[in-house]
C-alpha cells in the first residue's frame, strides 16, 4: 500500500501546487497576523523533510509542529501527503498526531485521504479495544463522502464488539455518519435500535445522544429499554446522565397521564404562598381522585433523586428540570435545595441557574421561598447575576416578606452600579402593584427618589411612578400635585416648548418623529391640520394602565435547563415537551422480552448479563404481566419465561432500593388500586430476604434452560415455569401447589436428557486418577442446550463435555491466616460444570479458623469484577467454630479471560480483598469426541486460529501417558483416542463461550515434538500453549 | 454538541482553536468580541450569546476565555460543565491555566482536547484516564523520552475506562501510603451598616489528597454529620451508604480530588469570628472625606485570625486616600479605584485600624453610597460549623496508611455594608 501511496503522490505533485496557492490566499485573510506566505512556505519545506526522514523523533517533532499550527488556526494542508504517509506509524504519539491532521483536512483533502482508509479498516481487526476504537473514531470522523459505506461496515461491526469501549464509539460514528450522509438514517436507526439494547452504563449515554440526533421522534424504540435506562442511569458517566434524563422527561411526557390534578395551573399563581400548608389538602385532594401513578414514571422520579447530589450542574439541573416537568408538584420542592448549592458556583452557571430558578419562581413561589436570602446581592456580582437576583427576589416577594425586601432594596437603590439601580426601582414598582399593602409606600419611597442626583434613578422612577399612577389615578392625587409642584418655578408652557425643542435635535430618529408628531398636535399653528382639533382625544383618551410583569413570564413554554430557555428563542433542534395524553398510550409496551433480544444480539449477551445485577423493580410487573399473557397467548408465554430468568438475577440489587422506597410505597398504597397494592407487597416481601430472591434466581436458571434445551416441551410446561419462579415470592399456597405438579413435569422432560449423557459419556480413556465422582445432577442441563446447539451447527460430529479426566488436588491461597486475622481461605477448581450457571468455572473454597475464637457470618462482601465477569458467591456461614474447617463452593463466570475477581471476603468485623485469577486451563470443560470429528473441526480452525511450537525434551518424556499427565494437569482436557502412536490429541470446550479448544501434541523425529492449538479463541490459545509448552519440556 | 473550541486572551487573540466537526471559521468570534464590547467588564460577558447560524457558550476562567461553538440545542451547563472540567484538566496538568502555560503544551493541550470530546460529545474527562491515556508533562519525562524516544501516550485502554469505577486507574504504588482530608469552610455573610448579620451561611468542601496503593476502600465518619444539610458528592461516593449510616464510603480516585461539598444546616446560627467598625463619610460641596475602619475578633473560638485583607471598591469620584494603618500595609490603585489592605494576624490587645482622607474629584457630586468592604481571613485548625471527622477506615488494602485530616475556616463572600 505504501509503495501506492508514493506513486499517487507523485502524480498529484502538480495540482497541488495550485491548490496550495489558493489555499493560502484564503488563509491570509482570517489569520492575517500570522500568515506570511513566503516565510510559511519555507518551513513547510522542512517539516516536509522531517516527516520524509527515516527517524521517529524527527518526525514526532515535525507532527508536533504542525499541531501547533492547526491549534493556531494557521493552514497547513499542504503537508497533506506527507503527513498521510505516517498514518500506519508504529510510533503511537507520531499515529495520534497524524489522526488529528487527518480529521482536520481529511474534508479538504478528499482524494489523498482515502489512501489511509485502508489503515484503519486493518485496525479496525486489531485485538487491543482502544486501537479498534481509535480507529472507528477517525475512520468516521474523515468527512468524505465517498467512504459511506466504509463507515457504515465499520459501524455495523463495531455496534456487536465485544468491548463496550467500541461500541461506545460505534454509538458516537452513527452521529457523525449521519451529519455526513443523512440518507443512511432508516440503516443507522436500526444500530441505534440494537445499540439501545445495549446493557453497558458506557454505551447508554452515547446512543441516547445518537437517538436525540437521529431520531429523536421514534420514541417507539425507548419503550422497551425505557426500565434499563432508569436503571442504569446512576452508573452512567455524568454526561451520559444528562442526555438521558432531557430524553426521558420527554418520553415521560408523551406516555404518562398528568400528575399535576386539575386545576393546578391556576391555583399556581394565586395560592402558592401556602403550598407547605396546602400539602395536607392536596394529599385528601388525591385520595378522592382515581389517579393512580404509572409505577414506571414513579420508577423515573425516584431513580432520578439522587443524582441531585451530584457535583456536576448539569446532573443537578437536568434532574430538577425533570422534576419540574413531570412529578407531582407536591415533590417538586426537593430540587430547590440543590439548585440553591449551584449558586455557590462559578458565574456562568449561577447565571443559568439563576434564570431557571427565575422561571420557576413565578409559577412556584412557594418552592423558593426558604431561600429568600440565598439571593441576597452582594456589590461584587456582575450586573448580569445582581440582576437576575432582584428577578427573583421580586417573584418572591409577599405580604409577609415584602418589609424585609424593601429594606434591602434601599441598599441596592444606592448601588454604585447604575444599571442596577434602575432595575431596582422597576422592581420597587413591580411589587407595589403586586401587593396592595405596600403600594403606598412604595410610592412614597419612588417620590423621594425623585430628588436623586443621578438622572438614570430619576429617569427610572418617574417612568414607574407614571406606570403606577396610571393604575390608579384617583387614589393618588397627593402624588400627582407633588409632581406638579416640582414643576413650579417655571411655567408649563416655556418647559414643553423646551423639550420640543430639545427633542427636535435628538440623535435618535425616533424622538425627533415622536416630537415633530406632538409638535404637530399640541402646538397649534396655521399650518397643523384638522387632527390637532382632536388632540385631547387622541391623548387623554381611556387606556389601560400598563402591565409590570417579569421578563420571564413568558420563558415557561420552553423546557427547562435548554438552550432556548436561557435564549428565550427556539433554538435549532429544540424537541417541544409534548402535553400530557388524555389517556395513558398502552404501558405494557415497556414490559421487555428477553429471548427475541437473546437472539439478534448475541455478543450482547454476555453485556447483558454483566449489568443485570444493577436493575431492579420490573420483575413484578413482568411477573404479573406474563402470568396474564400466558392466559391468552401461550406463544408469548415462552419468551416471558427468559425474562424471568433475567429478572430474577436483578434480585439482588432490587432490594437496595426497593428497601428505601418500601415506607414510600407504602403511603402510595394508599390511594393506588388494589392491583397496585398487591405488586407492593409483593416487592416488600421480596425485599425482607436476599437468600429468596437467590433462590428464586436458582429456579429461573432451571426453568430458562429447561425451555431451552427441551424442544419437545409444550408451551403450557413453559408457563409453568414461570408460576414456578413466581411462587418464590408470591407464597400462594394454591400456586405452589400447582408449581409442584408442573416442577414434576419439568424433571420428566428432562430425565431423558440426562441419559443421553451417559450415553454419550463413553469416553473410558482414564488411566490415571478416580476423578471426583460427578453426579448426574449438577451436569447442569443448560450445558445440554448449548450442546444441542452445537449438535445443530456441526452435524454429524457428536461432541459432548465428558468428566474431567484428571481433578488436580493443588490449591490456591485465597487468604492467608496472618492477613486474614486468623481465618485461612484456600480454594481449588474441581473441574466440574458449575451448578450455579453453565457459563460459570465452579471453585472450591475451604475456610479454616486458626484463632480460637468462633469466627462469625462469613460472607462475600463487596465484589469488584471487570466488567462481564459475574460470580455466584456461596451463602454466608453462621459461624465457624475454632480449628473448624468448611469447605463451600462457588461459581465465577471469567468470561473465557484470566482476568481477575476480586472481592471482599467478610467476616462479622473484618472485610479482606482477595482475588481469584484463574490459570488458564481451568476455564475449559473437557470434551469427549472422536478422533475423526476432532480432525475435521481441527480442519476448520486453521489459520488465524492455530498456533503452535516447537518442543524440546528427552526422549523419556514424550511418552503417551507422561503427555497426557502433563496436559491434564495444567488444562481440563478430554482425551481424544488416538490412532496414531506419535499423536496425543485433547479436546476441551471454553467454559463461557463454549469455543472448541483443541490441543495436539505431535512427537517429531530426535527429541522433538509440535504443540498445536486450534481455537477460535486465539487469545486463551496462546496463553495454554505458552503454559504448556514449559511444562512439557521439562524432564 | 460542542463543535469547535476557541480560546481568546484578555486582548482579544485567538491564540488555539480546536474543531471537532467540520471547521468554523473564527470570524464567529467577532460576535463574541461585539457581545465583550458591549459588556461593562469580562465578568459581564453572557455566557450564552445567540449568532445567526450558531451558538456561542463561553466561560471566563484565569484570565483567558473558553468560547465553545453549538450549533443545536443543547443544555448550556453542559457545555459550561465541560469547559470548566478542561480548564481543571489545564491546571491539572501544568500546574496553571494560562496562556503561556497552553502555548508552552500545545501538542498536550490537543491531545487532551482530542480524547476529552468526541464529535462534541465528552468521551473521557475523568483526570486519573486521562493521566493513563496521556502522561501530563515533567522535565524528567521530556529529557527521558527525547533521549529513548518513548513517548507520552499510552496505548492501553485505560483500566478505569471499563470498570465501574471509572475515577481510579489500576496498579497505584506508592512506597508512603496517605491519605489526607482538608475540611474548609467558608462563611458567606452580609453584614449590615450596624453591624447585625443580614444573610450568613457555612459552605464547607472537603478535598482529598490520597496517595494510596492498590484498591483501597474507605469509610469516613463524622462525630456529627447532621450538621450537613445538603451535600453534593464525588461520583465515587456510595450514596446508599450516606442515606442510610451517614458515612462517606467510597473507593478514591488517585491524587487530589475534591470529595464533597456540603452546607451546613441555615438552622445552625452561624458565629461571626470578625467586626468591622467603620466610619465613612464624604462631605457636601468639599473635595474630601473621611474614612476610618477598625477591625476586630469576635467569636473566634479562640483561635488566632489570621490571613485578613479588607477589599474596598471605592466610588468612581475617589481620586486618592491618604490614609495611616497601625498594622499592616495598604494599597489603592486610583484606576480601578480599589483599596487593599492587608492586615495580617489579628492580637486583642491593639486592634488594627486604617484611617485618613479621601481625595474626591472637585465638583462633582458625593457619592451616595458608602462603599461595602470584602474582608478575607483564615482560622487554622477550626471548622467553624463544628464539624468533626470521627474515623477514616480503610479496607481492601492490607497496609497501614497515614492518614490525617486538617480543618480551616475562611471567609467567603463575606461584605460589610457601610
Amino acid at each position: 500500500m505504501s509503495s501506492n501511496s508514493f506513486s499517487y503522490n507523485e502524480q498529484s505533485g502538480g495540482g497541488e501546487a495550485t491548490e496550495l496557492g489558493q489555499e493560502a490566499t484564503s488563509t491570509i485573510s482570517p489569520s492575517g497576523a500570522f500568515g506570511l506566505f513566503s516565510s510559511d512556505l519555507k518551513k513547510n519545506e522542512d517539516l516536509k523533510q522531517m516527516l520524509e526522514s527515516n527517524k521517529d523523533s524527527a518526525k514526532l517533532d515535525a507532527m508536533k509542529r504542525i499541531v501547533g499550527m492547526i491549534a493556531k488556526g494557521k493552514n497547513a494542508s499542504e503537508l497533506f501527503p506527507a503527513v498521510v504517509k505516517n498514518v500506519a506509524s508504529k510510533n503511537i504519539e507520531i499515529k495520534k498526531l497524524v489522526y488529528v491532521y487527518l480529521v482536520r483536512y481529511a474534508e479538504e483533502q478528499q482524494d489523498l485521504a482515502l489512501l489511509s482508509i485502508s489503515t484503519f479498516q486493518r485496525a479496525l481487526k486489531d485485538p487491543n479495544q482502544l486501537i479498534r476504537a481509535s480507529a472507528l473514531r477517525v475512520l468516521s470522523s474523515i468527512r468524505v463522502p465517498i467512504i459511506v459505506p466504509i463507515m457504515m461496515l465499520a459501524i455495523k461491526e463495531a455496534s456487536a464488539d465485544l468491548s463496550p469501549y467500541v461500541r461506545k464509539n460505534a454509538a458516537h460514528a452513527i452521529q457523525k455518519l449521519y451529519s455526513l450522509d443523512p440518507e443512511q438514517k432508516e440503516m443507522l436507526i436500526e444500530v441505534i435500535e440494537k445499540l439501545l439494547k445495549d446493557k453497558s452504563t458506557l454505551v447508554a449515554g452515547s446512543v441516547v445522544m445518537a437517538f436525540e440526533e437521529v431520531c429523536p421522534d421514534r420514541i417507539d424504540l425507548i419503550h422497551k429499554n425505557y426500565r434499563k435506562l432508569c436503571n442504569l442511569l446512576v452508573d452512567v458517566e455524568e454526561w451520559g446522565q444528562v442526555v438521558i434524563i432531557h430524553m426521558l422527561t420527554r418520553y415521560a411526557r408523551t406516555q404518562f397521564v398528568s400528575p399535576w390534578k386539575e386545576g393546578d395551573e391556576l391555583e399556581d399563581n394565586e395560592k402558592n404562598f401556602y403550598e407547605s400548608d396546602d400539602d395536607q389538602k392536596e394529599k385528601t385532594d388525591k385520595r378522592k381522585k382515581p389517579y393512580t401513578m404509572d409505577p414506571d414514571h414513579r420508577l423515573l422520579i425516584r431513580n432520578t433523586k439522587p443524582l441531585l447530589q451530584s457535583r456536576n450542574a448539569a446532573v443537578v439541573m437536568a434532574v430538577a428540570q425533570l422534576y419540574w416537568h413531570i412529578s407531582p408538584k407536591s415533590e417538586a420542592g426537593i430540587i430547590s435545595k440543590s439548585l440553591v448549592r449551584l449558586l455557590r458556583s462559578n458565574r456562568e452557571v449561577q447565571y443559568i441557574v439563576l434564570q431557571n430558578i427565575a422561571t420557576m419562581s413565578i409559577q412556584r413561589k412557594g418552592m423558593f421561598e426558604p431561600y429568600l436570602k440565598s439571593f441576597y446581592v452582594r456589590s461584587t456580582d456582575p450586573t448580569m447575576i445582581k440582576t437576575l437576583k432582584l428577578e427573583i427576589l421580586t417573584n418572591l416577594a409577599n405580604e409577609a416578606n415584602i418589609s424585609t425586601l424593601l429594606r434591602e432594596f434601599q441598599t441596592y437603590v444606592k448601588s454604585q452600579d447604575k444599571q442596577f439601580a434602575a432595575a431596582t426601582i422597576q422592581t420597587i414598582g413591580r411589587c407595589a402593584t403586586n401587593i396592595v399593602e405596600v403600594t403606598d409606600t412604595c410610592l412614597n419611597g419612588l417620590v423621594c427618589l425623585l430628588s436623586n442626583r443621578d438622572e438614570i434613578v430619576v429617569a427610572e422612577s418617574v417612568v414607574v411612578i407614571k406606570k403606577l399612577l396610571q393604575m390608579q389615578p384617583v387614589q393618588h392625587g397627593e402624588i400627582i400635585k407633588h409632581m406638579a409642584k416640582l414643576l413650579d418655578s417655571i411655567t408649563t408652557k416655556l418647559l414643553t416648548q423646551y423639550i420640543l425643542n430639545l427633542g427636535k435635535y435628538d440623535q435618535n430618529y425616533d424622538i425627533r418623529d415622536r416630537t415633530r408628531f406632538i409638535r404637530q398636535l399640541i402646538v397649534p399653528n396655521e399650518k397643523s391640520g384638522a387632527l390637532s382639533k382632536y388632540a385631547k382625544k387622541i391623548f387623554l383618551a381611556q387606556k389601560p394602565a400598563p402591565l409590570l410583569e417579569s421578563p420571564f413570564k413568558d420563558r415557561d413554554h420552553f423546557q427547562l435547563g435548554t438552550l432556548s430557555h436561557t435564549l428565550n428563542i427556539k433554538a435549532t433542534g429544540y424537541l417541544e415537551l409534548s402535553n400530557w395524553p388524555e389517556v395513558a398510550p398502552d404501558p405494557s409496551v415497556r414490559n421487555v422480552e428477553v429471548i427475541e433480544l437473546a437472539k439478534e444480539w448475541t455478543p450482547a449477551g454476555k453485556a447483558k448479563q454483566e449489568n443485570s445485577a444493577k436493575k431492579f423493580y420490573s420483575e413484578s410487573e413482568e411477573e404479573e404481566d406474563s402470568s396474564d399473557s400466558s392466559s391468552d397467548s401461550e406463544s408469548e408465554s415462552g419468551s416471558e419465561s427468559g425474562e424471568q430468568g433475567e429478572s430474577g438475577e436483578e434480585g439482588d440489587s432490587n432490594e437496595d432500593s426497593s428497601e428505601d422506597s418500601s415506607s414510600e410505597q407504602d403511603s402510595e398504597s394508599g390511594r393506588e388500586s388494589g392491583l397496585e397494592n398487591k405488586r407492593t407487597a409483593k416487592r416488600n416481601s421480596k425485599a425482607k430476604g436476599k437468600s429468596d430472591s437467590e433462590d428464586g434466581e436458582k429456579e429461573n436458571e432451571k426453568s430458562k434452560t429447561s425451555d431451552s434445551s427441551n424442544a419437545e416441551s409444550s408451551s403450557i410446561e413453559d408457563s409453568s415455569s414461570d408460576s414456578e419462579s413466581e411462587s418464590e415470592s408470591e407464597s400462594e399456597s394454591e400456586s405452589r401447589k400447582v408449581t409442584q405438579e408442573k416442577e414434576k413435569k419439568t424433571k420428566q422432560g428432562r430425565t431423558p436428557l440426562t441419559k443421553d449423557v451417559s450415553l454419550l459419556d463413553l469416553d473410558d480413556f482414564n488411566p490415571v486418577s478416580t476423578p471426583v465422582a460427578l453426579p448426574t445432577p449438577a451436569l447442569s442441563p443448560s450445558l445440554m442446550a448449548d450442546l444441542e446447539g452445537l449438535n445443530l451447527s456441526t452435524s454429524s460430529s457428536v461432541i459432548s463435555v465428558s468428566t474431567p479426566v484428571f481433578v488436580p488436588t493443588k490449591t490456591h491461597v485465597l487468604l492467608h491466616r496472618m492477613s486474614g486475622k486468623g481465618l485461612a481461605a484456600h480454594y481449588f477448581f474441581p473441574r466440574q460444570p458449575c451448578i450455579f450457571g453453565d457459563k460459570m468455572v465452579s471453585i472450591q473454597i475451604t475456610l479454616n479458623n486458626t484463632t480460637d475464637q468462633k469466627i462469625e457470618n462469613i460472607h462475600i462482601g463487596e465484589k469488584k469484577l471487570p466488567i462481564g465477569l459475574k460470580m455466584h458467591v456461596f451463602n454466608p456461614i453462621d459461624s465457624l467454630e475454632p480449628e473448624g474447617s468448611i469447605t463451600v463452593s462457588m461459581g465465577i463466570d471469567f468470561c473465557d479471560s484470566t482476568q481477575t475477581a476480586s472481592f471482599q471476603l467478610c467476616t462479622k468485623d473484618d472485610c479482606f480483598s482477595v482475588n481469584i485469577q484463574p490459570p488458564v486451563g481451568e476455564l475449559l470443560l473437557p470434551v469427549a469426541m472422536s478422533e475423526k470429528d476432532f480432525k475435521k473441526e481441527q480442519g476448520m480452525l486453521t489459520g488465524m486460529n492455530e498456533t503452535s511450537a516447537v518442543i524440546i525434551a528427552a526422549p523419556q518424556n514424550f511418552t503417551p501417558s507422561v503427555i497426557f499427565q502433563k496436559v491434564v494437569n495444567i488444562a481440563n482436557v478430554g482425551a481424544v483416542p488416538s490412532g496414531q502412536d506419535n499423536i496425543n490429541r485433547f479436546a476441551a470446550k471454553t467454559v463461557h463461550s463454549g469455543s472448541l479448544m483443541l490441543v495436539t501434541v505431535e512427537l517429531k523425529e530426535g527429541s522433538t515434538a509440535q504443540l498445536i492449538i486450534n481455537t477460535e479463541k486465539t487469545v486463551i490459545g496462546s496463553v495454554l500453549l505458552r503454559e504448556l509448552k514449559p511444562v512439557l519440556s521439562q524432564g | 454538541m460542542i463543535h469547535s473550541l476557541f480560546l481568546i486572551n484578555c486582548s482579544g487573540d485567538i491564540f488555539l482553536e480546536k474543531h471537532w466537526k467540520s471547521v468554523v471559521s473564527q470570524s464567529v468570534c467577532d460576535y463574541f468580541f461585539e457581545a465583550q464590547e458591549k459588556a461593562a467588564d469580562v465578568e459581564n460577558v453572557p455566557p450564552v450569546i445567540s449568532t445567526p447560524h450558531h451558538y456561542l457558550i463561553s466561560i471566563y476562567r484565569d484570565k483567558l476565555f473558553f468560547v465553545s461553538v453549538i450549533q443545536t440545542e443543547v443544555p448550556p451547563l453542559f457545555v459550561i460543565e465541560f469547559l470548566h472540567r478542561v480548564a481543571d484538566t489545564f491546571q491539572d496538568y501544568f500546574g496553571e491555566c494560562s496562556e503561556a502555560a497552553i502555548k508552552d503544551n500545545v501538542v498536550i493541550v490537543y491531545e487532551l482536547l482530542e480524547e476529552m470530546l468526541d464529535n462534541g460529545f465528552p468521551l473521557a474527562t475523568e483526570s486519573n484516564i486521562l493521566k493513563e491515556l496521556i502522561k501530563p508533562p515533567t522535565i524528567l519525562r521530556s529529557v527521558v523520552n527525547s533521549i529513548t524516544g518513548s513517548s507520552n501516550v499510552g496505548d492501553t485502554l485505560p483500566t478505569g475506562q471499563l470498570s465501574n469505577i471509572p475515577w481510579r486507574r489500576a496498579g497505584v504504588k506508592y512506597t508512603n501510603n496517605e491519605a489526607y482530608f482538608d475540611v474548609v469552610e467558608e462563611i458567606d455573610a452580609i453584614i449590615d451598616k450596624s453591624g447585625s448579620t443580614v444573610f450568613a451561611e457555612i459552605q464547607g468542601v472537603i478535598d482529598a489528597c490520597i496517595k494510596l496503593s492498590g484498591m483501597p476502600d474507605l469509610s469516613l465518619s463524622f462525630m456529627n454529620p447532621r450538621l450537613l444539610d445538603d451535600v453534593s458528592f464525588h461520583p465515587c461516593i456510595r450514596f446508599k451508604r450516606w442515606e442510610s449510616e451517614r458515612v462517606l464510603s467510597f473507593i478514591p480516585p488517585d491524587g487530589n480530588f475534591r470529595l464533597i461539598s456540603y452546607r451546613v444546616s441555615s438552622q445552625n446560627l452561624v458565629a461571626i469570628p470578625v467586626y468591622v467598625k467603620h466610619s465613612i463619610s464624604f462631605k457636601e460641596n468639599s473635595s474630601c472625606g473621611r474614612f476610618d475602619i477598625t477591625i476586630g475578633p469576635k467569636q473566634n473560638m479562640g483561635k488566632t485570625i489570621e490571613g485578613i485583607t479588607v477589599t474596598v471598591h471605592m466610588p468612581k469620584v475617589v481620586l486618592n486616600m491618604n490614609l495611616t494603618t497601625t498594622q499592616g500595609s495598604y494599597t489603592f490603585d486610583p484606576v480601578t479605584k480599589v483599596l487593599t489592605w492587608d492586615v495580617g494576624k489579628i492580637t486583642p490587645q491593639k486592634l488594627p485600624s486604617l484611617k485618613g482622607l479621601v481625595n474626591l474629584q472637585s465638583g462633582a457630586p458625593k457619592p451616595e453610597e458608602n462603599p461595602s468592604l470584602n474582608i478575607q481571613f483564615k482560622i487554622q485548625q477550626l471548622a467553624i460549623s463544628g464539624l468533626k471527622v470521627n474515623r477514616l477506615d480503610m479496607y481492601g488494602e492490607k497496609y497501614k496508611p497515614f492518614k490525617g485530616v486538617k480543618y480551616v475556616t475562611k471567609a467567603g463572600k463575606f461584605q460589610v455594608r457601610t
